[in-house]
């Protein structure tokens, strides 16, 4: 669940006031709005990555407003995926677990289970040069989710993908959120993609958010 | 009529030819300007003066000081180079134009005047009780500090060069992942930027081999003492003994282009082999 109330951001001269918007429990919520309407600035404002001038950002209804991002539980999947360039698929998947001190034969574990449900199972001992452009969005997405996050941020992760690879990771990414139960942030220019994913579309328009259920 | 405009327009757009050539006769004329120098040194030295020269035991102990004292002067310079332009790249702050311009002080001023400067800060009253404890000037460490303070510049500007192209993203999706800020820089911007750190080392090092002024200043120029090779330089030509004075400078240019060399295709193949 993502509660923000009355959120101000300010980024040099860009300014964001009064933003208030609220995904339930459980729910696809989808963010859209024209380029540089300030879409991504409220996504990291939410993964603690952009400081807030006012308002408040609660998680799971915790206020999370003034938290570090590694203390929000949110897993962010960002445009270009964001790999790390030097370690594994196998790293990128048990890097937040080793962070966690989880035991090696847990963090194996998991990488397996992850490997196995993003069908990268191949592909653990590459490293991202060797990876196509929706294997790199697996992976990331992997990443995001190894420490079972409460909620995952996607900033148009799907954009640079052609049209068959964005099919595959929209049903991928529907029946991993629908068996996780996770509630998910993401944000497209796509109405194509909206309509595929989302249970709630929020519409970012003259800095005001409007919500309606897809 | 659009084909016509179409056609008219191919026929419009010329040759790239000239404007290749004229960028490698250009880049070729400076390459060409220093093999020639080179080759003039070389046609001025034989074999033989080789072997002199590297017979010769005080020629031998400036070969092993320079390559000691550089190797001491680029680790310090990461040292200090690879905070510095992190901070510098990351973090905006207030006087941050000024502190940028100190950084490049170093870089500007005249060799000689970074040797007077070092000479004079050790003879004030802090520079003398860091000298009762450790004696600095005219000694080892002095040829070591002259080479720092001229080769820590160089790895700061490449350090920052290097943190500037780093985007930004992956460091934030390491602090998502549970990472702090020290956990985020040594386990993804590190590794991230390792080539950079290759380019930083590499140009202090050959940085601090070149250096003379502030070091005949700041450690003089006593043979196997605080003798680096171009001090070997200074005093076989000073001595009349050019043979000598070309085959060491020689030797200098064949040890730079040895590390140049093999840095260069180790950092490209970790380039290649981890490229994005």
């Amino acid at each position: 669940m993502i509660d923000v109330e009355n959120l101000s951001i300010r980024v040099g001269d860009f300014v964001l006031d009064g933003i208030d918007f609220h995904v339930p429990n459980g729910t696809y919520g989808v963010l859209m709005g024209k380029t540089g309407s300030g879409k991504t600035s409220i996504m990291e404002s939410i993964c603690g990555l952009l400081n807030t001038s006012g308002g408040t950002i609660k998680i799971m209804g915790r206020n999370v407003t003034n938290l570090k991002p590694a203390s929000r539980g949110i897993g962010f999947v960002p445009q270009d995926g964001a790999l790390f360039s030097t370690m594994t698929v196998r790293n990128h998947l048990g890097f937040a677990l080793s962070i966690r001190k989880w035991d090696r034969q847990c963090i194996e574990k998991r990488v397996v289970e992850l490997a196995e449900t993003l069908k990268i199972l191949h592909l653990l001992d590459r490293i991202p040069y060797r990876l196509s452009g929706g294997e790199r969005q697996r992976v990331s997405l992997g990443r995001a989710l190894s420490y079972y996050p409460n909620v995952l941020c996607l900033d148009e992760p799907f954009s640079a993908l052609d049209d068959e690879t964005r099919e595959d990771m929209y049903r991928l990414l529907k029946l991993i959120v629908d068996q996780m139960g996770i509630t998910v942030f993401h944000i497209t220019h796509s109405y194509h993609e909206a309509r595929r994913l989302a249970d709630k579309i929020l519409r970012l328009e003259n800095g005001k958010v409007l919500e309606w259920d897809s | 009529m659009s084909l016509e405009f179409e056609t008219e327009t191919s026929s419009r757009v010329s040759s790239d030819v000239p404007f290749l050539a004229s960028l490698w006769i250009i880049g070729g004329v400076y390459i060409i300007l220093i093999l020639s120098l080179l080759v003039a040194d070389a046609s001025y030295s034989t074999p033989s003066h080789f072997l002199k020269a590297l017979k010769s035991t005080e020629i031998r102990y400036a070969i092993k000081l320079s390559l000691i004292s550089c190797t001491i002067a680029a680790i310090l310079s990461l040292w200090v180079a690879i905070p510095i332009g992190y901070l510098m790249s990351r973090y905006e702050f207030r006087g941050k134009i000024f502190f940028d311009a100190i950084l490049d002080i170093p870089i500007v001023l005249p060799p000689l005047v970074i040797g007077l400067s070092l000479l004079i800060l050790f003879q004030t009253p802090i520079g003398r009780a860091i000298e009762s404890k450790v004696t600095i000037t005219y000694g080892i460490p002095a040829v070591i500090l002259a080479q720092f303070m001229v080769a820590c510049a160089f790895a700061v500007r490449a350090m920052r060069v290097s943190f500037d192209q780093l985007d930004p993203r992956q460091e934030q999706v390491a602090l998502t992942l549970g990472c702090n800020r020290s956990q985020a820089f040594w386990l993804v911007v590190l590794p991230e930027i390792r080539s950079g750190i290759l380019t930083a080392a590499t140009l202090a090092w050959s940085r601090s081999l070149g250096e003379f002024g502030p070091i005949l200043i700041f450690a003089g120029a006593t043979r196997m003492r605080t003798e680096v090779l171009p001090t070997t330089v200074f005093l076989e030509l000073s001595i009349g003994n050019i043979e000598a004075a070309v085959a060491v400078s020689l030797l200098m240019v064949f040890a730079a282009m040895v590390v140049l060399v093999i840095v260069r295709i180790y950092g490209l193949k970790g380039a290649i082999k981890f490229k994005q």
